[in-house]
């Protein structure tokens, strides 16, 4: 084990530096959470990337976590510092999906995959800004407020779950949960250049996630290196009885697969991944760094995802449709908010008009004609048939190669304000993403560069289903043997 | 594609979301759009093509039928917005 060095500060580590420090008893938890919660006092008045910050409860799962250590106890997180998304369920802690219809609701129970970590000795540090139910590619959506790229605060940190990217990339937290519903962890990972890890549909529990789009939903990471992404998925992944979709598998040991070796792999090149109106240093960056995984020993092999193109509406015709279904629940009688109009039904239409944003509004609304008499076999059903021949290109390519490696979308991270009127332009952000939220395949973000503006770059690299431990182990050998990882937003202390 | 104000409130009723007149002409226009986008799937012929719905080859998924503890009854309404004696307190159904 490397020896920790103390020239960085505490919040300034990588999980697996921590846990070093942690375990070599350079620092407590205590001491290391403190670190994290003066750091979120300093800059997340500028950033706004949480939500909810649980200062005391935080301090005393450090407590515990230093208690059980003194005891000679350990575990794989023992102690470390962690952010969650606010549409995980937090028994105890408020959770609002980043909606006003939710603001004061606290779940009675906790999400797997939270409390996974927690009995692997996470201490949650609080809860991170999102758009409103995951539903947007910026956190312009949320309820509350936006978050702010810390790379420029004039830019937004890419969503759904930006305020987990942005609480990573300021170095708020030393990882984060986020949700992928069609890139919501890849696209603020890439903007904020952090990892942003998509496992694979039903390898990771959705019990207590709040659902937006089930038969896409995935719980991910955004973390400082792939190692620590690694970490997270190897605790949190795994068969639950609480989640009929997550499969009963045996979970591989994803720290054994990052040997640093790719050479011979196979390396897939979609040309439609590559396109026209892209902006051409994401273009360039990105082939570069498709280049460096030639210069590390894999093959490159060009191949062609031809129904790309039909991936964007086939998605916002499919998850609208879930959404409209899922959001059905929200009827001001169990829980959330209440218009207490005088009339059963008309109180149910005023507490869903009045607590929902505009755009779940518009994805309810959408979601709601797609499933409607006279339009479902024309769309809904439709879009079904469509997501076929997609998942089917992504079977064909995985014949023929090991990981595709592409952008994570075609721009850098754009000025807060400037997609917002254009619902359809803001969906775009997501094309290189929703692909394998589609085919249910696994992805992983990593940085790859930056733009003329400083703005970061991610290459992202897809793997068939279940096939983490070899994204992972591509990921990680890039990020090794390039720097990009050591680089860190200017923001002042 | 054209779509009428008549049918994005027809879609709002089947929500039950309660728009107003400046949301209801938004997003006729907007969904319009968005429809319009969607036009692209037509041209893909799918009449050889199964549907979809859901990535993974599990179906019917069973447990044993086991009874487990559960939210006590004060936990389990204690989000509603209007409760009495332990129940979720509704509107009557029939006054509409």
């Amino acid at each position: 084990m490397k020896p920790v060095t103390m020239t960085k500060q505490l919040y300034e580590l990588t999980i697996h530096e921590a846990l070093a420090g942690l375990r070599a008893g350079v620092f407590s938890s205590v001491e290391l959470t403190q670190a994290l919660l003066d750091r979120i006092a300093a800059v997340d008045d500028d950033v706004k990337a949480y939500l909810t910050v649980t200062p005391e409860r935080a301090l005393a799962q450090a407590a515990a976590a230093d208690q059980r250590r003194a005891q000679g106890e350990d575990a794989p997180l023992l102690g470390v510092p962690l952010a969650i998304k606010d549409v995980l369920s937090t028994e105890g802690v408020r959770t609002t999906c980043g909606s006003r219809i939710l603001e004061h609701y606290v779940p009675p129970f906790t999400a797997t995959a939270v409390s996974r970590l927690e009995q692997a000795g996470m201490v949650m540090l609080g809860k991170t800004n999102t758009d409103e139910f995951a539903m947007g590619s910026s956190t312009e959506n949320s309820g509350y407020f936006t978050t702010h790229n810390p790379w420029d605060l004039d830019r937004v940190p890419g969503g759904s779950s930006g305020g987990s990217g942005a609480a990573v990339a300021a170095q708020m937290a030393l990882g984060a949960l986020g949700t992928d519903t069609g890139g919501s962890v890849r696209l603020p990972a890439s903007y904020c250049g952090v990892v942003g890890l998509k496992p694979s549909y039903g390898r990771v529990s959705r019990y207590g996630l709040v659902a937006y789009g089930s038969s896409l939903d995935q719980i991910g990471v955004l973390a400082k290196e792939v190692r620590d992404a690694a970490l997270i998925l190897q605790v949190m992944a795994g068969w639950d009885d609480r989640d009929s979709t997550s499969l009963p598998l045996p979970t591989p040991n994803y720290a054994a697969a990052l040997t640093g070796d790719i050479r011979g792999l196979r390396v897939g090149v979609p040309q439609e991944y590559f396109i026209d109106g892209m902006q051409p240093e994401v273009d360039t960056t990105v082939r570069v760094a498709v280049a460096h995984l030639q210069s590390l020993g894999a093959e490159l092999v060009p191949i062609s995802l031809p129904n790309t193109d039909k991936a964007l509406p086939v998605y916002y015709l499919v998850a609208t449709a879930e959404a409209s279904a899922n959001l059905a629940r929200y009827d001001g009688v169990r829980f959330g908010y209440s218009a207490h109009a005088d009339a059963m039904f008309e109180n149910i239409r005023q507490t869903r008009g009045q607590g929902f944003g505009a755009e779940v509004k518009r994805r309810i609304m959408l979601g709601t004609y797609a499933l409607s008499a006279g339009y479902y076999d024309a769309y809904y059903l439709k879009a079904q048939q469509v997501r076929t021949l997609i998942k089917q290109d992504f079977e064909r390519a995985f014949a023929q190669v090991d990981v595709i490696a592409c952008p994570v979308a075609p721009t850098t991270a754009f000025k807060i304000g400037e997609k917002t009127d254009n619902p359809l332009e803001m969906y775009l952000s997501d094309v290189f993403t929703i692909t394998l939220n589609l085919a249910g395949m696994c992805g992983v973000s990593v940085p790859c560069g930056f733009d003329a503006s400083g703005l970061p770059i991610g290459l992202q690299l897809v793997g068939p289903h279940l096939g983490e431990e070899v994204i992972l182990r591509v990921a990680h050998a890039y990020e090794q043997s390039t720097a990009w990882h050591t680089r860190w937003a200017p923001l002042s202390n | 594609m054209h779509l009428t104000t008549d049918e994005v409130r027809h879609v709002a009723e089947l929500a039950k979301l309660r728009l107003t007149e400046a949301e209801i002409t938004q997003y006729t226009q907007q969904l319009a759009a968005i429809l319009d986008y969607a036009e692209l799937l037509q041209q893909v012929d799918t009449s050889h093509v199964l549907p979809t719905p859901y990535v993974l080859p599990l179906a019917n998924v069973m447990r044993d039928d086991v009874s487990e503890p559960s939210l006590s009854n004060a936990v389990a309404v204690a989000n509603a917005p209007d409760k009495a004696n332990g129940f979720f307190r509704v509107r009557a159904v029939f006054e509409e």
